[in-house]
């Protein structure tokens, strides 16, 4: 048995992360983890929907799927053939700010992985064929998410929250915008905004940090692109300053999804942890803190009801959601205001403060166990400038929060009359 | 990091599962019933799943709220699920907090209230469960395909049930459901992790050596071994996506015919993951299915599962569809594939392929401890924990022939449900 200040030693740090950046620009950490048999690969370049035109939204997404729809020296089924024969995964997909890559190999097979990821990013062919049928299959996607009351729900209230913002429009466009993308929009994207100085790249797994140097510097070293146009977030509109509701009407729907909130602190604020730890207690704990015991446990209300917080680079948001009978959404929407409302009233409790603390501190080794667990981790720590000693800094930083803290830090955020509401299911469509 | 599977069985019946594993300071600990949804009769559907959601209800030793917070404040993460043959649940703790998911389970294995006011709370949530479900397209087909795939079987149920059911399911039904199977001779526990064996099972004597019930009043449905006669079903509603489900009979996870089945699915729809946390998937674009349809433009996306249970189940083959895709042309399409299969269009390679493929998987899932003891467990609801150990080498012994017999046996154009979700004509 270990102590917990060894636990906290053992976790992912600077003795144990070892950071490059290569020639070009490219950001690379790796840890490694010989208990396992098999690498994790994560990696970021920032070129994300934000820089879609309003009538091409989906196109950064459309871009992003299409890197591994062949490549100038591979065709479709070759490139999927030396995948799937293998075992492995190399799959990307796109944010409002990054395009994202993910891969997964046993380690006997990282050479390959790392030298296809190059080829897709580098070199991706977009040929036609597959840019129609890809078409096709976003918007069989497009019809499937259309359908679904909880992600209409959370469109809606990103519209709502993020009005003429990217945050407030879908990454993965409309029927409409997806349908007027040409093949040279995919090519133009890919040449204006892919290029390696802003690049990250994070593999942990059974493999060292020299073998993975070696080999990303092999693959990646003849990349450069000196063209790359600037990406720029606009700056994010102001939270809502009254309440804001808006219905999707889906037919045929058993339950109403919910969506309520406003904006939270960004991931790289001072303000993040206090409103992260605090959160836990309004929206997590056991079995979702004091919104799903108000909701589920004393009222029956709804199987699902949580809160929680997401924070980026530059914006963030606070949000809680439910899925409910749609005869219930006032009701719920009331609990859930009025727990909002005693947050930034009153103090949380010492009792709950210690029960959180005690939690997100314990459950670190968890969070840390799995190589795709600790890629991550250690990607948020770079992108965020956390430092690479965070995840061992984190439980004195946790312990260093007062109830104090917490209640004024929610005042920042939350008032329970300044609130988007959004849902999507039965009724008469609002907003 | 790879040490044995140890077996244990107290006097009152209980079995325990140990594996040291000593490279990170967590333990998993997963308490198992052997029951299910499999074991629900008429008029009592969805009934275990909703025990387990009283289990969390509270004891007068861990009264509600008490209970969650016990082992959240500890770091760990629970949760639980039920299933067709099984319910667990599982606490996945630091190392040196695993003392408190002990007495729980084994405080709530006799002791959890079921408290008249909290069983009527409990099943607006659980219809809400349910409520979510129907909002799914998918749900809904899946819910009549499984109806017309079993004559008596309980299997013909969902495991949240029906909602009549759900409505009128009393607290007396509840507590005797909980009493006759939350029993040591009907349970097995798995923990693998950061601990010492011997004290740990000195732990387990001391938690639950004194509970003595026996398990009663179990309730075993006939197998069904072929499907009723071919069927189709068509069911309509909002969208603009088709969906086509063809439903066959799958092998009971203990027949030596389910290897093949797993090495057929994987030729045809891509390898499946038999993980639930941790674990990697792969895609499946080298498919034969997906080659036939969505690389020839005639459907947006492929995937089948094979699942392990006691009793023979089904495998379904989904297609996704846009509503200008030829939907009989794609059935035929889909039948000519499986009697490729049928005549032993199969090669060996293709074989190796699909073990390389399950090995990966398996290296991917053994990365977390939570998952591992899953396993221990899972693999003994249906079989014994060396079912997962020798998964591997049963699916080396498959061979080209087997493929093929399995083909003929199990993907039975005489015998199966075609489902079809579809858009409806006036709406939207």
């Amino acid at each position: 048995m270990n102590s917990p200040l060894e636990v906290t030693q053992n976790l992912p740090g600077p003795d144990s992360i070892d950071r490059f950046v290569l020639p070009n620009g490219i950001t690379l950490l790796t840890y490694s983890n010989f208990n396992t048999h098999s690498v994790d690969m994560i990696g970021l370049i920032e070129a994300g929907g934000a820089a879609d035109p309003k009538h091409k939204l989906g196109l950064a997404h459309f871009t992003s799927m299409m890197l591994s729809r062949g490549t100038q020296k591979r065709n479709f089924a070759d490139y999927h053939d030396l995948l799937e024969s293998r075992g492995a995964s190399l799959s990307f997909s796109c944010g409002t700010r990054n395009t994202w890559f993910r891969g997964k190999t046993l380690a006997e097979d990282l050479e390959m992985l790392i030298d296809l990821a190059a080829e897709s990013l580098r070199q991706p062919a977009f040929p036609p064929e597959y840019v129609e049928r890809l078409r096709n299959q976003l918007i069989a996607g497009l019809a499937i998410r259309d359908q679904d009351s909880a992600e209409v729900a959370s469109l809606l209230f990103d519209q709502t929250l993020f009005p003429g913002h990217p945050y407030g429009d879908p990454v993965d466009g409309s029927m409409e915008t997806v349908k007027a993308i040409q093949r040279e929009d995919l090519i133009a994207f890919h040449r204006d905004y892919f290029t390696p100085s802003r690049m990250i790249v994070v593999a942990a797994g059974a493999v060292s940090s020299e073998q993975v140097r070696e080999w990303m510097e092999k693959s990646f070293s003849g990349w450069r692109n000196d063209q790359a146009k600037d990406f720029i977030m606009p700056p994010v509109p102001d939270a809502p300053e009254r309440i804001v509701r808006s219905h999707r009407t889906l037919e045929e729907k058993s339950q109403t999804d919910l969506q309520i909130g406003t904006l939270g602190p960004s991931r790289v604020s001072p303000d993040y942890l206090p409103a992260y730890l605090g959160n836990n207690i309004l929206g997590q704990f056991g079995l979702m803190g004091r919104i799903g015991e108000s909701v589920r446990s004393k009222s029956g209300l709804a199987y699902h009801a949580s809160s929680s917080i997401n924070g980026w680079q530059e914006a963030g948001t606070w949000e809680f959601s439910a899925g409910l009978n749609p005869e219930n959404l006032e009701k719920v929407i009331d609990l859930i205001r009025s727990e909002i409302r005693r947050f930034v009233e009153e103090p949380v409790s010492e009792e709950e403060l210690a029960d959180s603390k005690s939690h997100l501190i314990g459950r670190l080794p968890l969070s840390l166990e799995t190589n795709s667990g600790i890629a991550n981790s250690v990607l948020t720590m770079d992108r965020f400038n956390l430092g690479l000693d965070y995840y061992q800094r984190y439980p004195a930083l946790i312990e260093a929060i007062s109830a104090q803290q917490i209640l004024e830090i929610s005042r920042k955020y939350l008032h329970p009359d300044q609130l988007v509401i959004a849902s999507a299911g039965s009724g008469i469509e609002k907003g | 990091m790879e040490s044995k599977v140890e077996k244990f069985i107290l006097p009152n019946g209980l079995a325990i599962l140990t594996k040291e594993m000593h490279h990170i300071p967590l333990v998993s600990q997963w308490v198992w019933y052997r029951v299910g949804s499999r074991n629900e009769p008429k008029g009592k559907t969805g009934i275990s799943h909703w025990v387990e959601h009283m289990q969390f209800k509270g004891t007068a030793k861990y009264p509600i709220n008490v209970l969650d917070k016990e082992i959240s404040r500890g770091g760990g993460i629970w949760n639980a699920m039920t299933s067709l043959d099984w319910t667990t649940y599982f606490e996945t703790m630091p190392a040196d907090k695993i003392d408190i998911a002990i007495d729980l389970e084994a405080d709530r294995m006799r002791n959890s209230f079921f408290d008249e006011d909290e069983t009527s709370l409990e099943r607006t949530v659980v219809i809400s469960e349910r409520e979510g479900n129907e909002n799914e397209p998918l749900f809904r087909l899946g819910e009549s395909i499984q109806k017309a795939s079993f004559k008596r079987h309980s299997y013909a149920h969902q495991v949240i049930g029906d909602l009549q059911d759900l409505k009128t399911i009393s607290r007396d039904d509840l507590y005797s459901h909980y009493r006759n199977h939350y029993t040591p001779d009907n349970a097995l526990i798995a923990i693998a992790g950061d601990f010492n064996t011997d004290e740990v099972i000195k732990k387990y004597s001391d938690a639950f050596g004194t509970i003595s019930d026996k398990r009663k009043d179990y309730f075993v449905p006939e197998p069904e071994s072929e499907l009723p006669e071919s069927q189709a079903i068509e069911i309509e509603g909002p969208g603009d996506t088709v969906y086509l489900q063809l439903t066959f009979r799958s092998p009971a996870a203990q027949s030596e015919d389910f290897f093949s089945v797993v090495v057929l699915d994987s030729l045809l729809t891509g390898p499946t993951s038999l993980a639930m946390f941790g674990g990697g998937s792969i895609s499946n674009k080298t498919s034969r299915l997906y080659r036939a349809l969505v690389e020839k433009d005639l459907a947006a996306g492929i995937s089948a599962g094979v699942q392990a249970t006691i009793d023979p189940y089904v495998y379904e083959i989904l297609t996704i569809l846009q509503p200008n895709h030829p939907l009989d042309k794609v059935r035929v399409i889909i039948d000519d594939e499986i009697d490729r299969l049928k005549n032993g269009m199969v090669s060996e390679e293709e074989i190796q392929r699909a073990i390389k493929q399950a090995k990966a998987l398996f290296a991917y899932g053994s990365e977390s401890i939570t998952n591992q003891t899953f396993w221990m467990g899972y693999a003994s609801m249906f079989a014994d924990h060396t079912w997962f150990e020798n998964y591997l080498l049963q699916l080396e012994q498959v061979t080209p022939q087997r493929v093929a017999d399995a083909a003929k046996k199990f993907l039975d154009f005489d015998h199966r449900v075609v489902g079809v979700y579809k858009p409806r004509e006036s709406g939207n």
